[in-house]
């Protein structure tokens, strides 16, 4: 199977009092290893609930996913929270660096909730800070770094326990556009190295940057293609 | 995660706020502080009435024969002392009398006492201790002589005026001269010092060390007890065990001399340094009863401001609880993150807690006459009860935060 993830009719309700939102009404989608894709739409569309359940932060009412072989619509809380310690690596907006800890102890954690050892988890932290060029930086806590370097941290983090994928929900949402360039780069020289990269934005440019565009609208695939970059 | 891991991290965050942290243990401080304090002290008052007060006065392994107690503990009311001064008083012939009858093998010495002025060379000792006894009270108090001698058996025989001297009387009455040799006046009556005691310190700040012993037979008697009575008869033993087989025959023989029934109660009294202590057995019971209850209110104020704390702070962290989460954090991990967090949290209380405590005990020390004993079980009971604490006020805050949903704590703020 080559497939990375696969989903089918994948659907995800919310029940606010009486009312029954469906945010998912039946995606399918199926994501290949070192796939670069972007997952775009207008707000509302189910974009948010796609990234939430496709980081086993949320799982979905119905239908079935698939992630690295493994069904993970219906696991608990904890299976899950070991799901996305293995698996998935997530960027965020807003960066969601812990404001008192270091560079390097920010990348560790991952390897904390992982079990290793404090000696091992310092090598691969300082390892994978060295991949996105911060290897003078390990020290510095977030609000002594420019917001690229914030975000490079952020990408350290969620590289260093080697996951399946790379989830970034809007990474360049918080930043100029050069410093959005610089973190594009970086994307782009994972997905070259052979990381799985999914990244939810709903700025064109950005998900430009992608080889597959992913459209939602109203909780349902509106379409599905690829881009002029990857068809080359 | 590793424990020492967890508390790493959680000194780390407390560390970061130091003045926040500082006031939430301070519950757990002052219960753990009083903790010790009160323990030290006690335990010092305890060893300092049973090494100075009722040994100094009594001695171990020795009781005394006496017509009433000598120390009274609690209350004594009107018709019990009316009763005390109706009885028949110790003769020479009572100790003699039991003298022969104790199978135990102990020391004895007949006693009686009164204050009494000293004179010497136009000058006067007040209030000096004038003992007449026998020459084998030196032993029984374990006096040491530091100049000249003990009087002997013959002295006592002879019933020869002389005088074995306290320190204080000798240094004071005779300031500049050898005792030894000189002659005072003792109720108008001459007296020859042969011999000075070893200083002997103070009690509650009162001097042992004013005294003057001569034989109880010697021409002064009159002045301290009638002829033929005695304050006491003295007996010493070598261990606990034959004080008690030496008190039972005693007993036995002076109610065989009074011809008692066997309903009629003593009409004398046994006086031992255990009975002395009575009262302050009785104190400090009550001070160990009240103090768990006093410690325990305070760890409890204390358990409520940590946890409050606690709560504050899993809302405050609400960002980081979901970072946690997302990254792969576990409800365990973070429920053992908030509890460890929490105790460590108290255990620094306790430690501080140890530390005032300790503080306040040698201040006692140092201010007053009372040796304060650091008891260890009670620097362990500390820690053990802030460590407690501290998981308790923990575990709620840490369970509402181990239950957070990522989605929402990753949005808070």
């Amino acid at each position: 199977m080559s497939e990375v993830i696969r989903i089918r009719e994948l659907a995800r309700e919310y029940r606010m009092g009486d009312e029954r939102i469906l945010a998912l009404r039946g995606v399918s989608l199926d994501v290949r290893r070192n796939e670069y894709l972007a997952v775009m739409g207008p707000s509302g569309s189910g974009k948010s609930t796609m990234m939430n359940v496709l980081g086993c932060l949320d799982t979905p009412t119905g239908g079935e996913y698939w992630l690295n072989g493994q069904e993970v619509s219906r696991l608990s809380d904890d299976e899950l929270a070991r799901v996305r310690n293995r698996e998935i690596g997530f960027v965020f907006q807003t960066f969601n660096l812990l404001p008192r800890a270091t560079a390097l102890h920010n990348v560790e954690l991952p390897l904390v909730y992982a079990g290793l050892r404090a000696r091992e988890r310092r090598e691969r932290a300082a390892a994978a800070l060295t991949r996105v060029g911060l290897e003078h930086r390990m020290a510095h806590k977030p609000n002594e770094l420019s917001g690229g370097q914030r975000q490079r941290v952020a990408i350290a983090r969620a590289l260093v326990n080697s996951p399946s994928i790379l989830l970034a929900d809007e990474p360049t949402g918080n930043l100029d556009s050069v410093t959005s360039e610089e973190i594009m780069r970086v994307f782009a020289d994972l997905h070259a190295s052979g990381q799985t990269v999914i990244m939810v934005t709903h700025e064109a440019e950005i998900a430009a940057h992608a080889e597959r565009v992913v459209v939602l609208r109203d909780g349902r695939v509106e379409s599905d293609r690829l881009t002029r970059g990857a068809a080359a | 995660m590793r424990l020492l891991e967890a508390v790493g991290m959680a000194l780390r965050t407390i560390r970061a706020q130091k003045l926040k942290s500082f006031f939430s243990l301070i519950g757990v401080l002052i219960g753990v502080t009083f903790l010790i304090a009160v323990v030290s002290i006690v335990q010092g008052m305890n060893r300092y009435m049973v090494d100075r007060f009722a040994n100094t006065l009594i001695g171990a392994n020795t009781f005394e024969l006496r017509q009433r107690p000598s120390i009274m503990t609690g209350h004594v009311t009107d018709d019990v002392w009316l009763e005390w001064r109706r009885r028949p008083r110790i003769s020479y012939a009572d100790a003699d009398y039991v003298r022969e009858r104790l199978r135990t093998p102990a020391t004895f010495a007949k006693f009686c006492a009164d204050r009494v002025a000293v004179h010497y060379d136009g000058k006067v000792a007040k209030d000096i201790d004038l003992i007449g006894t026998e020459a084998s009270y030196f032993g029984i108090r374990n006096y040491e002589i530091t100049a000249g001698r003990a009087f002997t058996a013959q002295e006592v025989q002879t019933a020869l005026p002389v005088l074995v001297v306290g320190h204080e009387l000798a240094t004071k009455l005779l300031a500049g001269v050898d005792p030894v040799g000189k002659t005072v006046q003792v109720g108008g009556l001459p007296y020859r010092i042969i011999g000075v005691v070893a200083k002997q310190g103070t009690l509650f700040g009162l001097s042992l060390d004013k005294f003057a012993i001569m034989p109880f037979s010697a021409p002064g008697r009159r002045l301290i007890c009638p002829i033929n009575i005695l304050d006491a008869f003295i007996v010493r033993t070598d261990d606990p065990g034959a004080m008690t087989r030496a008190m039972g025959e005693a007993e036995a023989a002076m109610r065989s001399r009074r011809a008692l029934k066997p309903w009629q109660g003593n009409n004398f009294a046994f006086q031992t340094a255990e009975g002395a202590l009575g009262t302050w057995q009785k104190i400090s019971n009550v001070l160990f009863l009240a103090l768990p209850g006093l410690v325990a209110i305070s760890l409890v104020v204390g358990g409520i401001v940590i946890m409050n704390i606690m709560l504050m702070a899993v809302s405050e962290r609400t960002r980081e609880i979901g970072i946690r989460k997302a990254l792969g954090a576990r409800r365990r991990d973070i429920l053992a993150q908030f509890v460890v967090e929490s105790a460590t949290l108290s255990a620094a209380g306790a430690l501080l807690g140890i530390g005032f405590g300790l503080a306040l005990a040698f201040v006692v020390k140092a201010l007053t006459p009372l040796p304060a004993a650091v008891a260890p079980w009670s620097v362990v009971v500390g820690m053990a009860l802030g460590i407690t604490v501290g998981i308790a006020a923990g575990v709620y805050p840490a369970s509402r935060a181990s239950r957070l949903d990522p989605i929402v704590a990753l949005r808070a703020e």
